[in-house]
């Protein structure tokens, strides 16, 4: 077996969850499936607009539609053999334990700081040695040096954690998707040290 | 004292700091933040009676919004 063999066929039986399917979710979930890993659970409960094309993994032609539906879409046409579940609807203290319970590695990939802080809090709190992986500080374009991992445990926070002002530093391209990596990066990491 | 604060070895004068006095002094003065204290999550309400000590490893996140 080649290395890059070795290595999609231990992803191919790890199982994903990403809570929230806008920069950081569409595009980690790209990433995951074309490195391999066999099983996704996407949740959602937006649907692709117009602005989203900016920086997030949809098409035109899929705007109007639940995100969690277009995304899976598109992450077949990058493997139509990956088990992606898409659920639309809003992550809640009720179905967040049956929605990533079961997966190996979870991705917070949610728009505002409360909701980050109440999935984070959850999770340490029911699911203390599932290694969960957050973005936190992604807005605007340069610094990408400013751009970090921070471990804490089971804990991941990628980005800069920096405050700014979102009607003067907007959400584009390229910094979104290199946090978005830099998570997807480390769930690999993550689920091959298993 | 000598801490693992954020990954970082940091030396304060005094002896036990209360995690919010540590908070003035290193200027965390951000809304969203998850603070952990050798690897368990510290609530908000805590903060001024939790006391890191010589030794401790302190976490400070702090949450942005977008994703």
């Amino acid at each position: 077996m080649t290395v890059i063999q070795n290595i999609t066929s231990h992803l191919s039986v790890k199982k994903a969850g990403v809570a929230g399917a806008g920069g950081l979710g569409s595009n980690v979930a790209a990433a995951l499936v074309r490195s391999g890993v066999g099983h996704l659970v996407i949740a959602d409960y937006d649907t692709v607009t117009e602005s989203n094309l900016n920086r997030q993994f949809f098409f035109e032609d899929q705007v109007g539609r639940p995100k969690v539906e277009a995304l899976r879409e598109n992450l077949l046409r990058i493997n139509s053999r990956a088990d992606v579940e898409a659920r639309s609807c809003k992550i809640t203290t009720r179905n967040a334990a049956s929605l990533f319970g079961s997966c190996d590695v979870v991705i917070e990939a949610l728009d505002s700081a409360k909701e980050k802080k109440w999935f984070a809090e959850w999770m340490i709190a029911h699911f203390p040695f599932k290694p969960l992986i957050m973005g936190s500080g992604i807005a605007g374009y340069g610094s990408p040096e400013t751009l970090r991992v921070q471990r804490s445990g089971n804990l991941y926070i990628c980005g800069d954690q920096k405050e700014t002002d979102e009607k003067l530093v907007p959400l584009l391209a390229p910094r979104v998707i290199m946090v978005a990596m830099m998570q997807a990066n480390l769930a690999l990491e993550l689920l091959l040290k298993k | 004292m000598t801490i693992t604060l954020n990954n970082r070895q940091e030396t304060f004068s005094q002896q036990e700091m209360s995690i919010t006095r540590i908070m003035d002094e290193k200027s965390f003065h951000f809304k969203m933040l998850i603070v952990k204290l050798n690897g368990i999550l510290i609530p908000r309400e805590s903060w001024p009676l939790t006391f890191v000590r010589d030794g401790d490893r302190l976490d400070i996140i702090h949450l942005v919004s977008g994703g």
